[in-house]
């Protein structure tokens, strides 16, 4: 192996998962497609700040992935609720079909 | 040895995350996920956060892709979407172009900082001092962030009883629509009504019984 690995590698990494989820949220039309799409933000997200808590020397960055992944696991739950209530109603639904939120 | 890992892992982050956006299947697109999420953990054990490696694992490959595939089993929207289709012209062109932008910004600002970390070293608690790891994570949380800590459990009960609300089914409701407000979109009609007046008796004693049901029946009143 030649060299050691940078910290920034991560970072770049992180950056490459963030920018692939944003495309696809962007791309896809299933709403559980851009989910997932959103699940891999923030992965890149919590990936990138433990990478600075290593650089920094500082455990502040793990705490913060702590609640990042509770909040992630709240929101998972709330969002596949509505997307529940959403594809009952109409199985085929597409994120264009979200105006029926309305009401 | 850390560059082998990174590589192996970063690899297999990167094939995940793809897999995700170009799986035709929403099932392939999870487990896909499945890999990213693994890679993302590995790179956390080598960057020594062990606790929220396991944490990564448990909570996002064993709870909320389970989670996932269960909607996708529930609702049985299982099948392939079409993906040659581009419903907007010129979109995906330009969501690629959002999707570089978004990857050189964070880069080049990390180039601009000289590939280096600007900030406070050690502010909260050195990552390497006495009690390595899980101690000195647990004793933040539980000192330093011990009101978000608790403000996040009210987060989650907040979450359950949302989602059992907006999981659940509204009967009443469902009958009105067939009846009066006809959803019968391109769908066809999903519920095979089935006979909506012997569930009278039913909703009579609901109505008598909670204040629930009755806030229901007055809102559906509201929507006709």
């Amino acid at each position: 192996m030649v060299a050691a690995v940078e910290p920034a590698w991560y970072l770049i990494l992180a950056a490459m998962i963030f920018a692939i989820g944003a495309v696809g949220l962007l791309v896809r039309r299933n709403p559980l497609v851009m989910f997932m799409c959103v699940e891999l933000m923030l992965n890149a997200v919590t990936l990138t700040f433990v990478t600075f808590s290593r650089m920094l020397d500082d455990i502040g960055g793990q705490a913060v992935v702590v609640f990042v992944l509770v909040v992630a696991a709240a929101e998972v739950v709330v969002g596949l609720g509505i997307i529940v209530a959403i594809l009952r109603k109409r199985p085929s639904a597409t994120a264009d079909d979200l105006a029926l939120l309305k009401g | 040895m850390e560059t082998f890992v990174f590589l192996v892992a970063g690899a297999a982050c990167l094939v995940g995350a793809l897999g995700v956006v170009l799986a035709r299947h929403p099932v392939h697109s999870a487990l896909s996920l499945v890999g990213t999420l693994f890679g993302v953990a590995v790179l956390f054990v080598a960057q020594n956060a062990n606790f929220l490696a396991a944490v990564q694992v448990i909570v996002y490959a064993g709870a909320i892709v389970v989670l996932f595939l269960f909607v996708i089993m529930l609702l049985g929207v299982d099948q392939s979407e079409n993906l040659s289709i581009e419903p907007i012209v010129g979109q995906r062109a330009a969501a690629v172009v959002v999707g570089v932008a978004v990857f050189a910004l964070p880069v080049l600002a990390l180039a601009s900082a000289g590939w280096e970390a600007t900030g406070q070293v050690a502010n909260l608690g050195p990552l390497s001092g006495d009690g390595y790891g899980v101690e000195l994570l647990g004793e933040v949380i539980f000192t330093r962030y011990l009101l978000a800590f608790e403000v996040t459990s009210v987060l989650l009960v907040i979450a359950v009883v949302g989602a059992v609300m907006l999981a659940r089914k509204n009967r009443k409701a469902d009958e009105l629509e067939i009846e009066g407000l006809g959803s019968v979109g391109p769908d066809g009609p999903r519920r095979s009504t089935n006979a909506p007046r012997s569930s009278d008796s039913t909703d009579d004693e609901a109505d008598a019984g909670g204040g629930d049901q009755t806030a229901d029946t007055a809102d559906e009143e509201a929507t006709t």
